[in-house]
């Protein structure tokens, strides 16, 4: 896991210059990608919007649903703006049709 | 309060006698059931998908806010995941409330909200194919 050596010397603990993020995908989007989940490393201050152009590289058409893509993070809506940190649960969550 | 997610039938009798308490005076239902048709063309059955740990909080959140707005004591909310026949209920409410304006706006409140922000996908089942249902107007926002 990312972040688990100890710093070198004696310098203090700075934040890890890769964070690792586990990606969820559902419905019409686990469809999309072909797997309902993965695991993302990326360079820390990523955002999400970061996260969805690295993804896109292999699946060209998550650029094109991303407009209406809702995210959470650690189950909590946010927007493709939130920056991610090392551990964080991200979801991409299509139109809900619960009910 | 129940809250909850479940691959069984909902067990609506449960719900009701959860919110059957001696101070209420009314208790409101709603069921969604499964329709055969989608804008007319044969729907054979649906199938429900959760990301069941955010659904389950998005609902508590949702009956919480329903509890506080209209003073209630007693709320119930089931919905199913997996697959789904004709006539099944995929959502069951259950409000009880001293008199029935407030159960009728808090079921109604209950069901409109959980529409629009609770992460749930319906897929439906045609005899040549199946689409995920996708209403672009209820796509939750971050607030």
């Amino acid at each position: 896991m990312a972040g688990t050596k100890p710093p070198p010397s004696a310098s203090p603990a700075v934040a890890p210059a890769a964070i690792s993020v586990r990606v969820l995908f559902f419905a019409s989007l686990a469809d999309l990608m072909g797997e309902r989940r993965r695991t993302l490393n990326l360079p820390a201050g990523s955002t999400i919007a970061d996260a969805l152009r690295d993804m896109a590289t292999d699946v060209p058409d998550l650029a094109v649903r991303a407009p209406h893509v809702s995210f959470a993070v650690n189950e909590a809506f946010v927007t493709a703006d939130a920056p991610l940190s090392d551990g964080d649960e991200l979801a991409l969550i299509p139109p809900v049709s619960g009910g | 309060m129940i809250v909850e997610l479940t691959s069984d039938p909902i067990d609506v009798p449960r719900l009701i006698a959860h919110v059957n308490q001696p101070s209420n005076g009314g208790i409101c239902t709603f069921l969604g059931v499964v329709r055969d048709n989608a804008e007319g063309r044969p729907v054979v059955k649906l199938g429900y998908e959760a990301y069941e740990s955010m659904a389950v909080a998005q609902m508590r959140t949702i009956v919480e806010e329903a509890m506080q707005r209209w003073d209630l004591d007693a709320v119930a909310l089931s919905h199913r995941t997996g697959e789904l026949q004709i006539g099944e209920a995929s959502v069951a409410i259950a409000v009880g409330a001293p008199h029935r304006a407030e159960a009728f706006e808090a079921c109604r409140y209950i069901i409109d909200t959980l529409k629009t922000r609770v992460p749930i996908w319906k897929k439906e089942f045609f005899k040549d194919g199946a689409v995920w249902v996708e209403p672009v107007s209820s796509q939750p926002s971050a607030s």
